[in-house]
């Protein structure tokens, strides 16, 4: 089975880009905190998923809807009608975290595909079938935090296709449980779908370099030839002890291009690249590296090696000051 | 694929003059390319949160800093002495390159090519709204002349 692309869009061009770019799947979220990247003025209001969902099928793409965040029970409803809408348009499958919202999509829409999110935080092939058996969860998003001798031991006890991380911005990565958003600013991607929601973000060039505060706080400030990241409390760079520096942290990109021999060996059904918040020129940019480079190792296997014009294209995009294998690469074990 | 636009700044000397001229013509100009998209291509239901708001865009190498506020009838210029709400600042060439959609926004943030001051909210709706205007569908629908990337 060739492994499939899953490419981010946050708007209808950059679902388009990523189709004509060759994505095999494009996973979008609503306008609202139904999603984890509820910020302004991105995602899909009803035409615009209708508009993308007839443009990715006659070309033979799918749309995965990210229903990954928390709903409470004030607002549960909005939630399950999020997934009634997905049902309606023809998604291909939803992205679900919440136990409870994965029982209603199976209860009420049983023939909807359901893939558990990387906000569920499940990194054990037992945890991964408990939502198979429950909830007949199809595919599983790995939470970046395996080795990839980890991965494959998922993959081999597991009935749940398994979709990785390949490329993008690194967090924390406690996902679905990380509060560090909320500490500063009482809101956490968990349940509002965003983290630092741009209200509390503001950026100043001073003397000593440009500031990031996240609701007031100084987070970070980058010297005039400092790359710069994205502000989340988790990459900023705090005095501890007599020292300041990214005590949990530094800005830093996934890229796993090297690793596709290995993954593709080892039954990894997709690939995902991270990226709903960005334009559609970026989705188009690495989109079309993915594409090539998925392409390739199918004929190439094991003698595949990226090309160098594509790690210096995915370098150009990419957040902070390097690219890392994460954790997927621990040679020491 | 790498950018199609070179990259290129202002010569200092024409900055230096540009700095120098009124900058009424160049906002006035901006802004009636704002409000031929307003209402066509850009959304104004969208954009409501930007109402009465002062924004400074300022093209770093080319000496200019035009500013402007969407009213009820559209964008127009503004020269008094409210604060600015919303600062975005670049060289020609990347704004340049962000109309045409050869460059992602965080890209030149993260390489400190971008930089977004004040009201970061106001900054993301302008950013992501711009993002989401379909070209493709509008094309035969845009008047002949302008806004037309590709």
């Amino acid at each position: 089975m060739a492994i499939e692309l899953v490419c981010p869009a946050g708007s209808l061009p950059a679902l388009k880009t990523a189709v004509d770019a060759g994505a095999d799947c494009v996973y979008v979220g609503l306008r609202d905190a139904t999603n984890a990247r509820n910020f302004t003025g991105l995602n899909f209001d009803d035409r615009a998923l209708a508009d993308g969902v007839a443009y990715a099928h006659a070309r033979g793409a799918k749309v995965l809807l990210a229903l990954n965040t928390y709903p409470r029970s004030d607002n549960w409803a909005r939630w399950t009608a999020a997934v009634d809408t997905a049902a309606e348009r023809g998604i291909d499958a939803v992205i679900l975290a919440d136990p409870g919202l994965m029982r209603y999509a199976l209860r009420t829409h049983p023939s909807l595909r359901r893939h558990l999110s990387v906000q569920g935080s499940a990194t054990s092939y037992e945890a991964i079938n408990f939502y198979h058996e429950q909830f007949g969860i199809q595919r599983a998003v790995l939470p970046r935090v395996l080795s990839l001798a980890q991965v494959e031991q998922v993959i081999a006890h597991t009935p749940v296709e398994i979709e990785l991380f390949g490329f993008g911005g690194l967090c924390v990565m406690v996902e679905g449980r990380c509060a560090l958003s909320a500490y500063a600013t009482g809101e956490s991607p968990n349940c509002n779908g965003a983290c630092s929601p741009g209200k509390y973000v503001r950026w100043e060039q001073t003397a000593a370099g440009m500031e990031a505060r996240v609701n007031g706080i100084l987070i970070d400030r980058f010297a005039a030839d400092e790359r710069a990241g994205y502000p989340t409390l988790c990459k900023g760079r705090f005095a501890v002890g007599s020292e300041t520096y990214y005590a949990i942290e530094e800005p830093t990109s996934l890229n796993t291009l090297e690793l596709l021999p290995e993954i593709a060996r080892m039954g990894v059904a997709a690939i995902k690249i991270e990226g709903r918040q960005r334009s559609p020129a970026y989705v188009g940019q690495v989109t079309r590296v993915w594409r090539q480079a998925i392409d390739r190792v199918a004929h190439e296997g094991d003698r595949f090696r990226p090309d160098a014009a594509w790690l210096r294209e995915l370098a150009r995009v990419s957040e902070g000051q390097s690219q890392t294998l994460g954790a997927y690469h621990r040679p020491w074990k | 694929m790498e950018p199609k636009l070179p990259a290129f700044i202002v010569p200092g000397r024409v900055a230096a003059l540009v700095g120098r001229l009124p900058q009424l013509p160049p906002a006035l100009a901006l802004a009636g390319a704002l409000n031929l998209a307003l209402g066509r291509v850009l959304p104004r239901e969208q954009l409501e949160p930007l109402a009465g708001k002062r924004l400074l865009v300022r093209v770093t190498d080319a000496g200019l800093a035009l500013r402007f506020a969407l009213g009820a009838n559209g964008f127009r210029p503004v020269f008094d002495r409210q604060p600015d709400d919303l600062r975005i600042s670049a060289t020609l060439r990347d704004f340049l390159a962000l109309a045409l959609r050869e460059e992602d926004a965080d890209t030149l943030f993260f390489g400190r090519r971008l930089l977004m001051e004040g009201d970061t909210e106001l900054g993301l709706l302008v950013k992501n709204t711009l993002d989401a205007v379909d070209w493709a569908a509008l094309r035969p629908a845009l008047p002949r002349v302008g806004l037309r990337p590709g």
